[in-house]
């Protein structure tokens, strides 16, 4: 941290409490700057706050005026004379696709990272980091454009033959697996969040201490066993934190689950069949037609969404930063 | 970076037992694969939008709105999305990036670590996390539906501004940690008030890592289309205003069009999805040779 300089280091100790102070010296230039930079920072705690305030705000007639409840209710009809919601269906797809591109991304992930980290040719390992980076630069309409386009379509063999051999699961079960489902929603979210989890993962392996490695190795450790001794243990906590941030990214993640789901109500456990939404997917398919009371359906069930990454991404930063206290 | 060294020359000491050689190979196949598993969705996605976005991508495209073009009339184009999606990421910009570059040099500079700098801090992080859907709902809320405002380009850009600045803070603080204190000190010494060194001195020697974080959190929010539905709304015209009235965007024309049935939309579709691509990866990739050029400074 480069932050207390030299010069201001003594006169900062002593007026801890006195702020404005200790950051200026009395220069009206040093004045007008300091409340300029300060001030920006505190625009963007308003922005949080004006955030969480407005949702709530919007969305409490709305939620006044609905005569189903709101946490329990599959249906979606804020636009009838008598609006009738709930975030059930959506609440279950949300979190049901996201855990299961959880699940798909999170060991890709890490054996990118550790691809590139250790089994890469050196010279070679930040062109390779660029190309998976470059995963990250795809945008999500394109993704949805090529998961209805390109991947449904091959989709379709992978669901049937999962319903074959894993019908007897309730979750591959169903009788007609279909391309438009929970699951290639989840295909398609495991690839968009693969850069987040790996290029966290990657900058977790490349604080390990490099006297561990070392000591497995003059141990006599083959590859994998200085990795599974050395790396793995050390970069436990960051590489579950990478994949709840990958998780958090994936729940709020709109378009693309939009362009793949056909919209089917109910919840269906059976995600190889078509059908599901999710918070966020609703809400692009169903604004254009929404009444007042329809917008502020979507806004209350946009405050869940936002409540559920918040604490999900709050979580994942704290477990990552916790690393730092073993260093 | 640690590569590991080979183990092969461990075994010339005949120590390795063949299961232990085995279970390594195993590993580092697994990890080859996983590799090469990430790289079938990039190739796929790329090859498909150039193959199928490749046909429409001609002049007609780049200066023809969808006006009075209907879904299944062949011709067309995404001019007005185009004006729209440069608009809107200029706007959302031109507010963006001072508030982010401003917070940044509030957090290294002045922050010192004190409980405002450490709050603002932990909600930048925060604000990273935010759902793009939410960025466009609140904008929904505040804008359109509190402040009574109609669907513009600047609703839209609002709502990027949002997207934009926990990225662009992160960026440009990263690259004011890189500047040696050194400097700092040797400024102040020569009598240099404190604003005077972090505009003349500082941030000159953070610029093109703060520019490569800048072009990098563009190119994001360029591709953005969720907050856009909620607040541009759409239309098939060409609208120069930002200020008033619906505005076209690249991703919202590509959303719109690949609803349509007609394979003559889905064709604009995917040539709006090639334009689109083009542009972030050109941005992308200025933003990399930049970096690459100078790196900030040498520790």
């Amino acid at each position: 941290m480069t932050s207390e300089t030299g010069v201001e280091a003594t006169a900062g100790a002593r007026h801890r409490g006195a702020t404005s102070l200790r950051m200026s010296t009395g220069r009206a230039g040093d004045k007008i700057f300091v409340s300029a930079a300060r001030g920006s920072g505190i625009v963007v705690l308003a922005i949080m706050a004006a955030i969480a305030v407005f949702l709530v705000w919007k969305a409490i007639p709305a939620l006044q005026d609905n005569k189903a409840n709101f946490l329990t209710a599959e249906e979606w009809n804020p636009n009838a004379t008598e609006p009738r919601f709930g975030i059930a269906q959506l609440a279950f797809g949300t979190i049901v696709s996201s855990l299961l591109a959880m699940l798909i991304a999170t060991p890709i992930a890490i054996g990118i990272a550790l691809f590139i980290s250790f089994y890469s040719p050196r010279r070679l390992a930040s062109a390779l980091g660029y190309v998976v980076d470059l995963l990250a630069a795809v945008p999500s309409i394109v993704y949805g454009l090529w998961g209805l386009a390109f991947l449904s379509k091959h989709m379709d063999g992978i669901s049937t033959f999962l319903n074959d051999v894993l019908g007897w699961i309730p979750l591959f079960g169903g009788d007609s697996p279909g391309k438009n489902s929970i699951f290639t929603a989840s295909v398609v979210l495991a690839i968009m969040i693969l850069p987040i989890i790996s290029s966290i993962t990657r900058e977790v392996f490349l604080q390990v201490p490099r006297a561990n490695v070392e000591a497995a190795l003059a141990l006599g450790a083959t590859r994998w066993e200085t990795i599974r001794l050395a790396v793995l243990p050390y970069g436990r906590s960051g590489m579950i934190g990478a994949s709840m941030l990958g998780l958090g990214r994936a729940m709020g993640e709109t378009i693309a689950v939009a362009m793949v789901l056909t919209y089917v109500p109910g919840i269906n456990i059976h995600l190889l069949e078509n059908g599901g939404a999710t918070f966020a997917s609703n809400i692009a398919n169903s604004f254009d037609e929404a009444t007042a009371t329809g917008r502020g359906a979507l806004i209350a069930s946009g405050l869940v969404l936002f409540a559920i990454t918040l604490v999900i991404n709050m979580v994942a930063r704290a477990v990552v930063a916790r690393r730092k206290e073993f260093v | 970076m640690s590569s590991l060294t080979t183990p092969s020359r461990a075994a010339s000491l005949g120590s390795v037992s063949l299961g232990r050689k085995i279970k390594d190979r195993a590993v580092q196949g697994l990890v080859y694969l996983a590799f090469a598993l990430a790289l079938i969705p990039l190739v796929s996605v790329l090859w498909t939008v150039v193959g199928n976005g490749a046909k429409r991508l001609d002049a007609d495209f780049l200066n023809h709105s969808m006006n009075g073009v209907s879904g299944r009339d062949t011709g067309g184009g995404a001019y007005h999305a185009i004006i729209g999606t440069l608009e809107q990421v200029a706007i959302a910009s031109l507010i963006a990036v001072p508030i982010a570059v401003l917070t940044a040099i509030y957090l290294v500079e002045y922050g010192a670590n004190g409980r405002l700098a450490r709050v603002v801090s932990f909600f930048v992080d925060v604000m990273t996390g935010i759902p793009s859907i939410v960025a466009g709902l609140f904008v929904l809320a505040l804008w359109l539906l509190t402040l009574d405002f109609g669907f513009s380009g600047l609703a839209g850009a609002l709502s990027l501004t949002i997207l934009m600045i926990p990225t662009v803070v992160r960026a440009t603080e990263e690259m004011l940690k890189l500047v040696p204190n050194e400097l700092r000190e040797a400024s102040y010494a020569l009598g240099v008030p404190r604003w005077r060194t972090i505009l003349f001195v500082v941030v000159p020697t953070a610029l093109t890592g703060m520019i490569t974080g800048i072009m990098l959190a563009v190119a994001r929010v360029m591709g953005e289309t969720a907050p856009l539905l909620l607040t541009i709304f759409f239309t098939k015209a060409i609208n120069t205003d930002p200020l008033s009235g619906p505005q076209g965007s690249l991703p919202t024309f590509i959303w719109e069009q690949a609803k349509d049935p007609s394979q003559n939309s889905i064709d604009r579709a995917w040539t709006g999805a090639l334009v689109l691509i083009l542009i972030i990866m050109l941005l992308n990739l200025v933003a990399r040779i930049i970096a690459g050029r100078r790196a900030p400074t040498g520790r």
